[in-house]
């Protein structure tokens, strides 16, 4: 917990107060070259890096999610070993790649990696989601049958609640990814953390690429762990572990 | 064969397919441009080539989605798509020698929004067909050998030599031949290295909670960092031990380069390898366990006898994950000079040249792939009990 506190503030300062690290990055940066990444504040990439990521997942989990609920309905039945195919061959995609075939089809900037994100994003969520709703103990299903929910109610306050554990490791998954992709996605002139690193390889200023790292690592450390947290917490709740 | 009673209602994905197909097939086919830079112009599959040319693969393509209506049988539906996968490469070779015929020196055809969707969909209906009759593992080792042939005589024929990517690699042979042994060395060489790392430490966290406990948690926060910043955090450390350790530098460890990447990627293959080495050694069940303890095995004898055996499928799905993983991250080893494939998507972003990225990315996805169905196989044939999936 401490050290989760501390993480958070030190991840805090290197956004907010990058001034304060002079002394710890400049003998990584070359003689007389800058120490700080100035060129834009540290806090809007950080807030465009991090919108990028909350937009794709956000449409990632809200597709992916319709999508499974309605493969795993009687009528959509027949998209289910399309769908399995789908999800197994497309995450064998590497991210990077299919940023990069992004750019053909859509030009540079943010639109090529919001894309990018959205589409890979939904391939984790939608695997958890499916296994989730399909996955569902017989006995509860039978007892909802029992008192005469319909098959919405069915779906909103039994299946879905009951499979939110498992779609949100799904979400956690696409999240993480899609934070590393957001951060190539400054080769393709997204605004995000990535630039700062891209800036100190480009210019042999290892001060910024370990700036750039250390907010970008810190980060996916502290989202991950925050949302591994509400997984277990949901878990709890609902008493399956 | 509970697919083939289903009846009806399973020919919405060939409806679904045949829709989306037609609909490709108004979207443009090839582009041509004025040279490699600039963006392209969009052709219509009609007119890529004469009528007596394009008309037969039209109807190619147009017969493979109808048969991929016929969802009672598989076979019909993989002949299908297979012809339709043809009359693409067809119009695509015949397109390409046409298009250019005259345009200029510096002129450039590639494929078009409507080939890449109808390879796309034309793909998914091989996959959907063959996973109705979910092969075996000889079956499928056999059809990607096949693939993989048919796509390396292609490219040997040189029927799509015309083609811009094709050009793109013809002006860069060596340094592709390059590019894909770096590449290959990254993704393998870290994984041995993780391998080697990786599969001790499981047999060690087997055995002791505690190193469990304190270990896998360090190796997933790991996991996530993105790879930018991690192969970036490398490059510092490594400067550091390449300048203060002696003879560091002579054996390749420098700041830069291959050394970083290197050791980013061994980073991230750790927690798959471990993870599945644990859960690998941990599926063994107890009554076996029990049986070898009772026969006098020593702890080494059940290790090598026992457990390792029962447990290779599950170790060989890690293996997978990190083979499909690391071919990927290799990618972003360009970024930092580390070589690889990585490299032309880089330079071709960089430019805004499409098919220098497409020399990148297509290879590396292709691996990938491949690397894949291999480990897909691997896994299966290992399993201890056979089981399959419907």
């Amino acid at each position: 917990m401490l050290l989760r506190a501390a993480l958070v503030a030190l991840l805090g300062a290197l956004v907010l107060r990058p001034g304060w690290f002079v002394w710890a990055f400049a003998p990584f940066a070359p003689e007389g070259g800058p120490v700080i990444y100035e060129r834009t504040t540290l806090l809007s990439l950080s807030l465009s890096h991090l919108g990028l990521v909350v937009l794709a997942s956000g449409a990632a989990t809200l597709v992916a999610v319709t999508l499974a609920i309605l493969v795993t309905r009687p009528a959509g039945a027949a998209f289910r070993p399309l769908s399995r195919t789908i999800t197994n061959v497309g995450q064998t995609f590497p991210p990077v790649a299919v940023l990069a075939l992004a750019v053909p089809a859509l030009g540079f900037g943010a639109g090529p990696t919001l894309v990018a994100l959205f589409l890979y994003g939904l391939l984790p969520i939608f695997e958890n989601a499916i296994t989730g709703l399909s996955t569902l103990p017989p006995a509860t299903m039978e007892a909802a049958r029992g008192i005469g929910l319909n098959r919405w109610q069915r779906l909103l306050r039994v299946e879905l609640p009951l499979a939110m554990p498992v779609i949100l490791t799904g979400i956690r998954l696409s999240v993480v990814i899609a934070l590393g992709t957001a951060t190539i996605g400054s080769t393709v002139a997204a605004k995000t953390l990535g630039e700062v690193i891209i800036a100190g390889l480009l210019t042999n200023n290892t001060a910024y690429v370990l700036q750039g790292g250390l907010i970008v690592g810190l980060f996916a450390v502290l989202i991950y762990d925050a949302l591994v947290q509400l997984e277990t917490r949901l878990s709890r709740r609902l008493g399956t572990v | 064969m509970r697919m083939r009673d289903a009846g009806p209602a399973l020919l919405a994905p060939g409806l679904l397919f045949a829709g989306l197909g037609f609909a490709a097939l108004l979207a443009p086919f090839m582009t041509l441009a004025a040279n490699r830079i600039v963006a392209g112009e969009g052709v219509a599959v009609w007119r890529v080539a004469d009528p007596v040319v394009t008309l037969p693969g039209i109807v190619a393509l147009a017969a493979g989605l109808g048969l991929g209506l016929l969802t009672a049988w598989p076979r019909v539906r993989i002949a299908g798509a297979a012809m339709g996968l043809a009359g693409l490469v067809w119009l695509l070779s015949q397109g390409a020698t046409v298009l250019l015929d005259g345009a200029g020196q510096y002129a450039r055809v590639s494929p078009g929004a409507g080939f890449w969707c109808l390879l796309v969909i034309l793909a998914l209906l091989l996959a959907d067909a063959l996973s109705q009759l979910s092969p075996g593992p000889l079956a499928r080792a056999l059809l990607l050998a096949a693939v993989v042939g048919t796509l390396a005589l292609l490219l040997q024929s040189g029927a799509l030599s015309q083609l811009s990517v094709m050009r793109e690699y013809a002006s860069r042979q060596d340094a592709f031949g390059d590019a894909s042994l770096r590449h290959l060395g990254l993704a393998f060489g870290s994984l041995a290295v993780a391998a080697a790392i990786g599969l001790p430490l499981g047999v060690l966290c087997h055995r002791r909670e505690t190193l469990r406990r304190a270990l896998l948690p360090v190796l997933s926060f790991l996991q996530t960092i993105p790879s930018l910043a991690m192969f970036g955090i490398m490059i510092p450390l490594l400067g550091w031990v390449a300048d203060t350790v002696p003879g560091a530098q002579s054996v390749g460890i420098a700041g830069i380069g291959f050394a970083p990447a290197f050791l980013a990627l061994v980073l991230y293959s750790l927690l798959p390898v471990v993870a599945n080495m644990l859960a690998g050694l941990q599926s063994a069940p107890p009554a076996v366990i029990e049986a070898a303890r009772g026969m006098g095995m020593t702890d080494r004898q059940r290790l090598f006898r026992v457990e390792l055996p029962l447990g290779l499928s599950v170790i060989l799905a890690g293996v997978r994950i990190v083979l499909v993983q690391n071919i990927g991250l290799a990618v972003i080893a360009g970024l930092i000079g580390g070589g690889g494939f990585g490299t032309f998507v880089f330079q071709g972003l960089n430019q805004t040249a499409t098919d220098l990225i497409l020399l990148g990315a297509l290879p590396t996805v292709a691996l990938a792939l491949s690397a894949a169905i291999v480990m897909d196989i691997l896994v299966e044939l290992t399993r201890p009990i056979p089981e399959r999936t419907p």
